[in-house]
């Protein structure tokens, strides 16, 4: 914690705080979480977040694997990470406390919850000894809090069971932490009347719970002090927080609007991208079209189906979806419609970690499917920037006549940040026409600029003409098996991808515009890049950071960009697939720098591997 | 209409899909409906008939040609798109029914048919061949069965006989034969046919029932490929004998077959058997009568199950019932959404939730 300002005995100011909730998955921590960081929102502080949860949806209670975490960072200035340590760790068992522990600083505040410390939880936890009284907590600040008493006692009247009364335990929890931050309890008291309205018992005990645990801050002897973090001085506008699913579904909606398209949407469950259904399916206003497939094909199948029908179409998935859909992907490539394919990625091969994040599906959109088969490719780097990039995805799709792969990860679909909305009439409306005149109609004739066929959509008279997988002669569309029209349709179908980089916006830089070193990134890394270059170029060290939004093509000027440092440092989260396109496209000895832990970098890991990569430039 | 799960519970009315005032417009023949490329399949195939009764029956339902599209997979069938004169796709193997899911939900105004065939549709397109099924999408399914893969040059198919003797297997197929009218059935087809390619006016009079059915329509045409596997059906279909091995079906009309008239099907129990009218004292009023809109399909699973030498081979409707369309029921929650809401507002939606602004 950076302490600012010490007003009195009673209140410090702070500028940036990061606390962790972690409890059993049945405890409501990413509820806990989410109630934080809505009010520290509303409050006006810059909020980054980062959910941490098991795919069993109820591991055995108690146990290792059962641990779900939720970390907020909020803070008076400008943030572009969930924090890479916690300053406070609330741990509701000991499972919990053993999972986490590990990440908290010496000095670091820790609150348990005592009650959950019996023999019985610390046996599953593995603990030999109990940890609040062997002395391994000594290096933290630690504060045993008897939470499911506490709260138990503020319950009674309300004639609730046991389990019932434990379910609300969170909710004390969350007004410990109200208390102790200065937060209001207002929008969790609404939220709750709202969520509750049909069952006024339940209602009644979480607003007592929550309240139990902010009277028990502001009475115990405990904690002395509370803290202050004020709001941040952001860009003027009205915001809201906004996950990068949200955003992503809210992006493609408004590409419908601004394409002037009904939007169709193909999709089969899959974690971590079912949220932009669950969004998507509640749009029917828009005359949104949701379908739930039988499996990833059928969802892919049905996209295209709907955007030869004159659709904004669109289909996601996580890597496993997408490897069954690859086929389909590559139809799409070969019949030139319009499609967006949703990537949001998460650690692999197979099932891999499900929930855990990773951004090694590059490869696979740019090159897993049969034959040259060329798709753009685009990738937001903040969960509100996946706004912005679903609307970009959108209009290349359209423009260009071409499926577009839009990666997301489970970083930014599940992490929040505050979203400045953008004015409707800030969005540029996205320009589409379908063929009509049956005198010049071809279905393979191409837009000399664009190098896009026509679409002619089903219910268009006179344009009545086929298309298919096989392969089509050049302009007339017919099936055809000529040696050289084949070589000349492929040359054109990488043409026209190729030719969208003049069409984007160019790569740019932060910090110097020449240097000893660029830190290169694409995706969720951005928010870690950023922060370290903060830091370095604060420290004096001439190194700059880029990050790619457009992975295919990437931006014209990249290469020039690339050339204009001594060293390149590209990290991610995976082995090396950015750095493999950038070494293989421009012949640049660029350094890759990799951490597949199923977590996001730490800013602390990118600083001290940026420092490594300039002390050997120097030696 | 329908009970709680989703079955029908009222016989369909017929409609045409276009108002008696349209129909009177849209004059158009076989020939509007023939394209421009030449038909490549095998001289004799029985592809042949099957797009000329196709294309005979298409001007019947009215659609102009550019409301038509046909949607194929891979096989020999998948050609059928080219040779149509209307909007055609020819998409990816077994992946037909998806994209036709998809083309009908976005665009309820389109005539969508589905050609595709028994490895297509039964195995590598199976699950969607049920899921588009159990949907009610109103599509018209017309698979071409000749018990065989052709266009790979003869491996054993999903609906090959047991023990047959292929390419890819030299000492007979050990995979039981699936029954594609069973499986339609089982998937909640609301129609349910099977026809032969040969038999032209009974195709026509087929294809022509499932192009006006509301719905999913799951047609099953025997056809022969005279390259790989000829005569597959020859036993109940030529000619010579088809009136005594085969089951011509109608609703309301008893089960009767044969050259003579003479033979039908009563039921033994759980059991159908084949008697003869006139022996053992069997009467007409003893067969079963075809109802191909009872509401519930124990009948028609029945007659699914039928098959030659053991009973004639039934064709025919086996299935006609009502239910709502998938892509009615998709707008009409889209309609019951905004007459609740109203239209969607897109600003209101990017506000939406907790906002604060920032001076």
């Amino acid at each position: 914690m950076t302490v600012t300002k010490e007003l009195d005995t009673d209140i410090q100011e702070l500028e940036r705080v990061t606390i962790r909730f972690a409890g059993d998955s049945g405890d409501g921590m990413q509820l806990t979480g989410t109630q934080f960081t809505r009010t520290a929102a509303v409050f006006g502080n810059d909020i980054s977040t980062l959910p941490d949860y098991p795919a069993e949806i109820r591991a055995p209670a108690g146990s290792l694997p059962g641990v779900s975490g939720f970390q907020i960072s909020f803070s008076s200035s400008d943030i572009h990470t969930p924090g890479d340590q916690p300053d406070v760790l609330v741990a509701m068992n000991p499972a919990a406390l053993k999972t986490n522990v590990g990440d908290l600083p010496p000095g670091g505040a820790l609150i348990v919850n005592s009650d959950a410390f019996t023999q019985q939880n610390l046996s599953k936890a593995a603990y030999t000894s109990n940890p609040l009284t062997d002395g391994s907590l000594k290096p933290f600040t630690l504060f045993e809090v008897p939470i499911s008493t506490l709260n138990t006692s503020s319950l009674e009247g309300l004639g609730m069971t046991s389990k019932q009364m434990d379910l609300t335990k969170n909710f004390f929890a969350l007004g410990l932490m109200f208390w102790l931050y200065e937060r209001s309890m207002d929008p969790t008291t609404t939220w709750i009347d709202d969520k509750f309205s049909a069952r006024p018992v339940i209602a009644e005990a979480n607003k007592r719970a929550l309240k139990a645990g902010y009277a028990f801050g502001e009475t115990t002897e405990a904690f002395h002090t509370h803290y202050r973090v004020r709001p941040a001085k952001l860009n003027p506008g009205t915001y809201r927080n906004i996950t990068g699913n949200e955003a992503t579904a809210l992006g493609f909606l408004a590409a419908s609007r601004l394409a002037d398209r009904p939007l169709f949407y193909g999709s089969y469950p899959i974690t971590p991208a079912s949220e932009i259904l669950h969004q998507l399916s509640g749009y029917k206003t828009f005359g949104v079209k949701t379908f739930q497939a039988e499996d990833e094909i059928a969802a892919i199948g049905a996209a295209i189906g709907a955007s030869y029908g004159g659709a904004l179409a669109l289909t996601a998935s996580s890597g496993p979806g997408i490897a069954l859909k690859s086929e389909a992907m590559g139809l799409a490539v070969m019949v030139e419609l319009p499609l967006v394919i949703v990537d949001v990625q998460r650690a692999g091969p197979s099932t891999g970690m499900p929930t855990k994040n990773e951004q090694a599906d590059l490869l696979q959109v740019m090159f897993g499917r049969n034959g040259d088969s060329p798709m753009p490719v685009v990738a937001p780097a903040t969960p509100s920037e996946c706004f912005d990039l679903a609307i970009e995805a959108s209009r290349i799709a359209l423009k260009y006549m071409t499926p577009v792969t839009y990666l997301s990860d489970a970083f930014l679909a599940t992490g929040s940040e505050p979203w400045r909305i953008p004015p409707l009439s800030d969005l540029a409306g996205i320009g589409v026409s379908n063929a009509t005149d049956p005198e010049t109609f071809r279905p393979y004739m191409r837009d000399p600029d664009t190098l896009a066929r026509p679409w002619a959509i089903p219910g268009t008279p006179g344009l009545e003409h086929r298309i298919g997988g096989l392969e089509k002669a050049d302009v007339i569309g017919n099936v055809s098996y000529d040696p050289d029209n084949h070589h000349r349709m492929q040359t054109l179908r990488a043409a026209k991808v190729a030719g969208i980089a003049t069409d984007i916006s160019p790569l740019e830089v932060y910090g110097p515009a020449t240097g000893d070193l660029l830190i290169l990134g694409w995706g969720s890394t951005y928010g870690a890049i950023r922060s370290a270059v903060e830091r370095l170029t604060a420290d004096g060290k001439s190194v700059a950071h880029a990050h790619l939004r457009h992975l295919n093509p990437f931006p014209a000027n990249t290469e020039a960009v690339l050339r204009s440092y001594r060293r390149v440092l590209i990290p991610e989260v995976n082995l090396g697939q950015l750095l493999l396109l950038v070494r293989a496209r421009y012949l640049i000895d660029a350094i890759g720098y990799d951490r597949v832990r199923g977590k996001p970098f730490r800013i602390a890991e990118i600083l001290d591997e940026a420092e490594r990569v300039l002390a050997e430039g120097r030696s | 209409m329908t009970d709680t799960n989703g079955h029908a519970t009222t016989p369909i009315p017929t409609q045409p899909p276009l108002s008696a005032e349209n129909e009177t417009v849209i004059q158009l023949t076989r020939k509007d409906f023939v394209s421009d490329q030449e038909v490549r399949w095998c001289p004799g195939c029985g592809d042949y008939s099957i797009l000329a009764q196709t294309q005979k029956v298409m001007p019947d339902f009215g659609y102009p040609r550019e409301n038509i599209v046909f949607i194929s997979g891979i096989g020999c069938s998948g050609r059928l798109p080219y040779y149509m004169n209307t909007y055609g796709f020819h998409s990816i193997h077994g992946r037909a029914p998806t994209l036709a899911t998809g083309l009908k939900a976005a665009r309820p105004d389109l005539m969508v048919w589905v050609i595709t065939g028994d490895g297509d549709a039964l195995s590598i397109g199976g699950n969607h061949v049920i899921h588009s099924m159990r949907r009610n999408v109103d599509i018209n399914l017309v698979m071409f069965n000749n018990r065989i893969y052709g266009l790979t040059k003869g491996q054993a198919s999903p609906t090959s006989e047991f023990g047959k003797r292929t390419k890819s297997t030299p000492m007979g197929s050990v995979d039981t034969p699936i029954m594609p009218l069973t499986i339609a059935l089982a998937a909640e087809a609301s129609f349910v046919a099977r026809s032969v390619d040969t038999h032209t006016e009974h195709l026509q009079g087929t294809l022509e029932r499932a192009g006006r059915h509301a719905g999913s329509s799951f047609v099953e045409v025997l056809q022969n490929c005279n390259i790989f596997n000829d005569g597959a059906w020859r036993d109940f279909t030529d000619r010579e004998v088809r009136e005594d091995r085969m089951l011509f079906l109608e609703h309301g009309k008893p089960m009767i077959f044969g050259k003579d008239r003479d033979r039908g099907i009563r039921l033994d129990g759980l059991h159908p058997e084949v008697v003869t009218i006139g022996e053992s004292g069997v009467t007409e009023a003893d067969l079963l009568v075809h109802d191909e809109q009872a509401d519930e399909p124990y009948l028609a699973l029945m007659l699914s199950r039928m098959f030659w030498p053991t009973f004639p081979v039934p064709v025919g409707v086996l299935r006609a019932v009502a239910r709502p369309t998938h892509d009615r029921l998709i707008e009409d929650q889209i309609a019951a959404a905004v007459a609740k809401s109203g239209v969607g507002d897109l600003e209101a939606t990017l506000h939406g939730g907790e906002t604060w602004t920032v001076e």
